[in-house]
Order: structure tokens, then sequence, then C-alpha cells
């Protein structure tokens, strides 16, 4: 199969393709790169401060290496990794465009990189007003008054979020035990509910890829916490019945969380808010510009209405007037005696908090409403390229409407007519130096591909994306075991998963003395 | 473009919104900026903040001024690791893999467990997660914490629990007066043994605890053991390389706010949290875990593992709702640890103990200035003043000294309580000048508040 299959292609990104060795397979005894400081204070037996039954017996076995080789390690291993950076990367859901490098200029100046999160509101007045302003923005971004920031990622903003929803309803005596969500919705939703104590309900989808009214008004009733919903949700497509389903829920007695997964799609053009939700998270690694950093850091931020507000959680970033006409003064709020109290330590992810006021300084109001229409330019741009030819047949829209920053394709007819799974072409892509986009979700769609090409990329870009789906395919016609056996010019071709999970590895034991 | 999509219009593609629900209008938002103006702006703002380069700090209660190496900024800005997702796609995702599976294996070094995950958002959820993993294993829904737990892990525990539907039971530290067995200053024993039940899922503790004492795990772990609860401890990774490993005290997990490995400050974020458990609940393990295999031909290679822990696939059956590994935090944690190595590790860990033991006798014999507690300390020591310490704070700060953290925002017993933290950024001549300072601020407004008393 390697002999004939033309596995290499123009434009792939050639990776480091050195066996895999880590850094503790590099150490040697006595190495060493870093020289502290003398303590500079009179020597005395560790044992003589602390008694020596809580002292150590060992040193932790960490590595032993040079600087030099440490650089040279990392940087082995980071030609391991594609990144945003170095190619396309239309991963579905996770709005990945450009990181502004400005972001990181600014978050890195030592009045904040250096700023301790206890200093006194009073000396860190700067930060408070870089927090409170990112407030005011997301609040007219979300169409909602009141702004939290505390929570570190979207799932934690979906915590909060219930939590608030459950502090909401036993405050006015009630006990709601149930939580709607879509059958579309992101893992994060369903897993949110049960940490939070309900219990999933989950709702249908109709063949426009929204909600199913119908089956809305038979479930909502007066067990019903809350909905949670994306929208446009994760099929790409905005939901028109957003009114409508606001209602039924409110009726019930309910509130309606949105997923601010998919915000990127709608900036400037609609607003949560307007269409009724009453608690928002907002993931500032996506529409926000924050790097993903492999996984991390993010932070969901959460904008919430009146009614939400007395829950919100502590502390909350506050302006007050200046007396006697002087300068207004930040500062933390703690007397929020209905607050569901603390998800995290300190104030949040204010390094992220700062990349994101800065991405909204530098595009104003004007430039993240064109931020996201371009991103739904681009996206329905793909979408009518991906119609066309050979993809258009073997790899379908999987609701043909007009989709909004992103849209999921169906894999089902490469799968039955080429024998051509979407984890080959997905595996394939790799080899033509691009990401492939979300696979296998939502799990509504069989064999789904979800394309979110973003704001930051060029026609061009879109085009060589295209061209690359429709030579897998053509190759696939011809000898679908390229696919199959793709990716072959990665640094390691496909991992044996299953292995992995039977006997967990999870730490090194090579290189140990 | 809008020719090949088949529109006339970029309005044309947002029909699919209800023209009820078009905002209609440009957002309330100032214009764009040029960079140049933003990088002004930000920066304006940045100088208004009293920081760690601006004051010579000893402010730590969870989050501490250690030296970033060069060398950390230089790994964490290569854009390959600065700007994957998730690897979801390993074949292309093997550095920050292997970064993951690299920080697992220091992590489950410094805590003694064999289990580390690939890092979780911060400190104070991590200790929420345990709460979570321990009311899974065991069924039960009571929660004991030491006093000296930090009180944003403590508070977060009380209001995750509402989800979990747990109760959080606070137990004491002792006091300089209270004749137990354990010293003052640290978790009470024998209060821990008479809370502990057969409801309790799990006991946690703080190592060392949040007025700085290095506590006697092993002791109070074995009240737990006893009757089935897991034993959680709270860690300084940074005192892990001086101190017995909660994994060889009985600890059942291990967590801790990662920052002091190679974070900066940040006003507090963004860090990481780890998370290291015993081989028994690997299957019950919050967030992403690396681990190692081979490709088909054979090659060693690594991958996200036991996914089927996670939300992504188990939905509202998961361990964890969470998805996020702050990989870059934690790669910067991995790199600080390489270049701190084996002895520089446990070298900075005696210089840290040194430093406090010197700077904590110099502040106990100024007039005015007591210990509050008498127990060990690693890093981080607690004083009572015998003046309002806001207003010594604030002289302290006139003289461009951040002298430590009031106690008494969190524990209201510790009226003049003043925490202080040392680094290996303060030196002994800052420490001279903190007692000097101290000592003047403290002298003048104790005589005020006499002198008030009197009038």
């Amino acid at each position: 199969m390697m002999e004939r299959a033309p596995t290499t292609v123009d434009g792939g990104t050639p990776m480091q393709r050195d066996s895999a060795t880590t850094i503790y397979e590099r150490s040697v005894e006595d190495r060493r790169a870093a020289t502290l400081p003398e303590a500079g204070v009179p020597e005395r037996p560790l044992d003589e401060v602390i008694p020596k039954r809580l002292l150590r017996q060992r040193p932790a076995e960490l590595p032993e290496v040079s600087e030099p080789e440490i650089v040279r390690h990392y940087n082995r291993i980071s030609r391991r990794n594609f990144d945003l950076d170095t190619g396309f990367y239309p991963l579905g859901s996770c709005t990945m465009k450009h990181n502004p490098r400005l972001n990181e200029r600014v978050a890195a100046l030592p009045g904040h990189a250096r700023l301790h999160p206890a200093q006194e509101p009073k000396r860190a007045q700067g930060a408070l007003e870089v927090m409170w302003l990112l407030q005011q923005s997301l609040a007219e971004i979300c169409g909602l008054p009141h702004v939290s920031l505390q929570p570190s990622a979207g799932s934690h903003g979906e915590l909060a979020g219930l939590l608030l929803t459950r502090a909401y309803h036993a405050d006015r005596g009630e006990t709601r035990t149930k939580v709607l969500t879509p059958d579309t919705a992101h893992g994060t939703n369903p897993a949110t509910v049960t940490m939070a104590g309900f219990e999933v309900v989950k709702l249908e989808t109709n063949e426009r890829g929204g909600i199913e009214l119908d089956d809305l008004r038979a479930k909502a009733d007066d067990e019903t916490a809350c909905l949670m919903l994306t929208n446009p949700n994760t099929l790409g497509l905005f939901d028109e019945n957003i009114s409508e389903i606001a209602k039924i829920v409110h009726d019930a007695g309910g509130t309606l969380y949105y997923d601010g997964a998919n915000l990127n799609a709608i900036m400037g053009r609609s607003r949560p808010g307007d269409m009724g939700f009453d608690i928002v998270h907002v993931n500032l690694h996506k529409s926000f510009s924050q790097p993903h950093g492999g996984g991390g850091p993010g932070a969901g931020p959460i904008a919430v209405s009146d009614r939400i507000e007395p829950y919100l959680p502590r502390p909350q970033v506050v302006r007050r007037e200046g007396r006697n006409g002087g300068e207004p003064q930040f500062d933390l709020d703690f007397e929020r005696p209905k607050s569901i109290g603390r998800l995290r330590g300190f104030q949040g992810n204010f390094g992220v908090f700062v990349r994101s006021y800065a991405y909204i300084l530098s595009l104003g109001g004007d430039g993240l409403q064109e931020a996201s229409e371009t991103a739904v330019l681009n996206a329905n741009y793909l979408l009518a390229r991906l119609g066309e030819g050979r993809a258009g047949r073997y790899t379908p829209v999987a609701f043909d409407r007009r989709c909004m920053h992103e849209f999921v394709l169906s894999g089902a007819p490469a799968k039955k007519e080429l024998g051509v799974q979407t984890l080959d072409i997905a595996k394939r892509l790799l080899d033509y130096g691009m990401h492939p986009p979300t696979v296998y979700f939502p799990l509504l769609v069989d064999e789904a591909l979800m394309v979110e090409p973003t704001e930051t990329e060029t026609r061009e870009t879109l085009d060589a994306f295209a061209d690359a789906i429709e030579a897998i395919l053509a190759e696939a016609e011809e000898d679908p075991e390229i696919a199959k056996g793709a990716p072959y010019t990665t640094p390691v071709r496909r991992l044996d998963e299953a292995a992995a999970a039977r006997k967990p590895v999870v730490r090194e034991m090579r290189g140990r003395a | 473009m809008l020719a090949a999509i088949g529109v006339a219009s970029i309005d044309e593609l947002f029909e699919e919104i209800p023209e009820a629900l078009r905002l209609g209008r440009p957002l309330e938002l100032p214009d764009g900026k040029p960079e140049t103006e933003v990088y002004d702006r930000l920066s304006a703002l940045a100088s208004r903040n009293s920081h760690a380069e601006a004051e010579t700090s000893f402010l730590g209660a969870g989050m501490y001024d250690h030296y970033v190496p060069a060398l950390v900024d230089a790994i964490t800005s290569r854009s390959e690791f600065l700007t994957p997702y998730t690897p979801y796609q390993p074949e292309i995702s093997q550095g920050g893999l292997q970064v993951m599976f690299e920080f697992q294996t220091a992590m489950s070094e410094l805590t003694g467990l064999p289990v580390s995950n690939a890092a979780l958002y911060e400190g104070p959820s991590a200790v929420a997660s345990a709460a979570y993993l321990a009311i899974g294993a065991t069924g039960r829904r009571k929660l004991l914490a030491s006093r000296g737990v930090h009180p944003h892990s403590r508070e977060s525990l009380v209001a995750y629990g509402v989800g979990y539907g747990s109760e959080l039971i606070e137990v004491p530290l002792t006091s300089s007066t209270a004749a137990t067995n354990t010293a003052a200053g640290q978790t009470d024993a024998s209060a821990l043994a008479e809370a502990i039940d057969d409801e309790t899922a799990a006991v946690f503790l703080q190592q060392p605890n949040f007025l700085g004492a290095v506590e006697d795990i092993e002791l109070l772990a074995s009240a737990a053991k006893e009757r089935g609860a897991l034993v959680v401890v709270a860690c300084d990774p940074i005192a892990l390389s001086i101190l017995k490993p909660p994994g060889e005290c009985g600890a059942d997990i291990a967590v801790g706010e990662g920052q002091p490995l190679g974070n900066r400050l940040d006003y507090g974020g963004p860090s990481f949290g780890f998370f290291c458990a015993s081989q028994e609940h690997i299957r019950r393990m919050p967030g992403r875990i690396a681990g190692e295999t081979t490709d088909v031909d054979g090659r060693r290679g690594f991958v996200l593992t036991l996914q089927t822990r996670e939300q992504h696939i188990r939905r509202e059956k998961a361990t964890h709702n969470i998805c996020t590994a702050q990989a870059l935090n934690a790669l910067a944690g991995m790199v600080h640890l390489a270049w701190l190595g084996k002895r520089g590790f446990v070298e900075l860990g005696e210089l840290l103990v040194r430093r406090s033991a010197y700077a904590r006798e110099r502040l106990a014999a100024l007039d005015g200035v007591e210990l509050l507690h008498e127990a060990p300390v690693m890093r981080e020591f607690a004083v009572a003043l015998d003046a309002p310490v806001t207003d010594v704070l604030d002289r302290c700060a006139a003289e461009g000294i951040g002298a430590g953290y009031p106690l008494a925002r969190e524990y209201p017993e510790y009226e003049n309580g003043l925490l202080v933290a040392i680094t290996e950024r303060r030196s002994r001549q800052d420490i001279d000048r903190l007692a000097d300072v101290l000592a003047g601020a403290v002298a003048d407004l104790r005589g005020a508040r006499v002198a008030e008393g009197v009038a």
C-alpha cells in the first residue's frame, strides 16, 4: 500500500519525526540549569526548623539537564505540534481565530504580570479598571447588564450558571430538579447538569436543526429549572424559534442559559439578552482571541439579567463614584449576601482579561461586528465551495440551510460509497498540512464533520481547504486505502488508543535512577 | 464571495435571525484603535498598579512572587505551544501530549502519588473537584476541612457543594493556649477525630496551611483512614521540595495551586491546578490525562487517554465537566521544574526555609510584634501586631514595602494578624528593611492608638 500511495502532498507541513524521548531520559546526574542566590542568612540544619519526620527522605526525581539541553528538548518537541500560526485550523465550535501578539505584550507588562492578587484594591486600580471595562464591554455585546469575570472556562461558566439558577429558584422557595438540553448540546452541558445536582432532560431536534417545539412544550414544566442552549447551535444554525422557546421556558418558570461557544457568529448583529436568555457564558479564548495554549488557559465570564444579579459569584468588581468630584474608585465587593460564593481563588484569569480587553479595544464595536460578519461570510463561502464536486456528493451538508459561522457535513455517503470514514478524511487532511474539522460531533449527524473557518482566514486558504477535500475524495475513488492508512507524514501515525486506555501508562518510568 | 454563496449582501446572510432579534444599531463600544494606542492605553492602566517590581512585596496567601526563568517565557511563547487547541488529533499534537506526560510524571514525583492528570483550572477549584471524586468514590456527602485550608478553597467547597448535595464542616486550628497533641497553628487533631464519622467522604487538609504552619499530615490522616474517609491534601508545590510527600503520609488525593511553578502572578491567573491520586481512583479522575502508546508502525507516542471519563464521551455521566487542561501554564511549570532540576528544587526549598526562619526571628524580636503561632514553617509565617494592621500596611506601602497579607480579611479572630511570605527574590537586605519599616510603623501607630485612648 505504501508503495503506490502518493502519501506526501505539496504544502504539507514537515514535522519533527524523531522517536519520542522525554526530558527524564535526557537526565544525567549532577547536570543542572539553575543557579540560585546564596541564602545570605545563617546556615542551619533543616531538621532544626522542621521536625525530621515531616521532611522528605529522598528528593523528588526531577530531570537533571543543562539549560541548552532544556531549550533543545522543548524546541524539538514543539515541532511535533501543529498550530494555528502554521496552518488552517477549522475546528468547529472552537473558534480558532488569529491571536494578536499585541495582547501577549500588554499582558506581560510588569503592572499586570507581577501584580499580586491579594494587593489592596486601592493599589490595584488599573487592574480593577481593566476588569470593570471588560465587564461593561461584555454586557453590551451580550445584551445583559451584569457580568462576573470569575469563571475560568466555558464549562466553569456553565456550572456557575446552573448554581445561579439553583440559587434563584431557592430564593423564591422553589425546588426544581430538571435541566433541559437539546441532543445537539456540547457534552459539557449534560456533564454540568449532573455536577450541579440536576437531572438531564434531552430535547429533540426538528427537521430544520432547531429545537422541536412540541417536545419542548411537553417537557417544560414546574420541575424545569433551566434550558441550556447554544444559538446558533452546534449545527451552526440559528434557531429562529428562539423567542417562542424563551416564552415556553419562562412561562414554565425556568431560566434560559446561553452557551456562548458560538458567540463569534453574532457579535453586533444579535444579542443573547435580547433573545430572552437570563445567563450567558462567554469563552474569551474563542470569540475574544485568547490563545488556546494547547488546551488552556481560557476564561468563561458570565453575563446575567437583573433577576439573576443578586446571586453572582463573590467578589464582584464595582466602580464607585469619587467623593467631591474626585476620580472614580474601583473595588472588590464582597458584601453580596445572596451570592453563590466563590468558584475559584482570587479574581479569575486576569491575564486573559487583559488580552481580551486589548482585543476589544483594537477592534472596537464596529470591528467586532465586522469580525462576526466575516466569520459568517467565510463559513457560507466555504460551505458553497464544499457543495460543489465530490464534496457535495460524498460529504453533503447535514441540514441544507444558510449557516452562521460554522456548518456540519455528513460523511455518511463517503462511508457508504467509498468505504472511507470521516475519521479517514480527517487523518488524510493532516498530510495536507491542515487541521481537520471537529469530527463525530454533534452526535445526531452521522459521520459528522463540523467546520468553522473563522474571520481571520483568507479566501485563498478556504479554497485550499476545499481543494484538499476534493483531492482526498478523488484519491479515495481511486484507492480508498490511501485515506484509510493516513496520515503518513506526521510525527507518528495512527495511535493505539485502546491499548493506552486498557493499561494506562501515565508517567515516565524510563531514565529513573 | 457573496456571488459564490448566491447572496447580494452580508445582511442577507443574517436573515436567518428574525428581524425583531437583530440589533439594528452599532454596539455602544468605542471605535477600533491602532496597536500603538491600545498599547499606550493598557500601559497607562498597568502603571496604576503597585506590582512586585514597584514595591518589595511579602504578599503570599496562596500565590508567590517566585522568579520565573527567562527560559519559561521563551518556550511558552512558541507558536507551537501557544496557539494549538486541545490535542484531539494526536498525530499532530505529540509535542503537547508529551509535555502533559512529562508534567504528570513531575507532579506524581512531587506528591508521591502514582497518577496525575494534565492539570485543572487552578487551586481552589481543584480542591472542590477532589470533593466530587470523594463523594463518587465513597457514596458519602459529608466533608471536613481544616480551618487551615485556604479560605478560597473552603468557599469553593461550599459553593460546589450546593450542587453535590454535600455539607462542609470546619475543623479548628489549635490555639496557643489549648493543650492538644499538635502545636499551635496546626489543625486540631482531636477535634478532627471527633468530627469524623461514617458519613464523612473526605477530610481536606493543606500543607503548609494558610497560616504557614507545616502540618503533621500522617497524624491527621490516620484518623480519617480509620473511618474510611478519603484524605485530600492541598499542597504548595514548592514546599514539596523538602516536605514529606502527601502520598507517603496517607493522602489519597493531592491537589494544589500550581502558580509557584513557573507562572507569574497575573493578579491571580491564569495558572494551573494539579490533581494527583492513588491508583484506585484513576478512572474517577477529572480532566485530561495523557498516556503512552504506540502507532501502527510501532513507534512510541502519546494520546489523551481514559476519555470515557470525560464529558465529550460520557456526557451526564462524566466524572467532571471540565475540558481545560491549562496546558500552557502546566508547560511553564514543567520547564521551571526542569530548570531547577532535582538538586536545584531542593536547594530552593532549603533557601526558603532558612530565609523564612531568619525573617520570622527578625520580626518576632521587634517591639509590638509577636508570633501568631510557633509551629514549624517553610516559606510563610504569621505574626500578630500590636497596632492596627491596615494602617501599618499603608505606612509600609508608603515606604515601598508590601509587608504581607492582613489575616483579618479572612480570619476575624486574628484581628491584627499579618501573614508574611518569603521567596528567593526577597533577599536578606529586603527582610532587614521589612523589619525596620515594620518596627517603625508599629511603634508609631501603637503610640498613636495609646495616645488616642488616653485622650
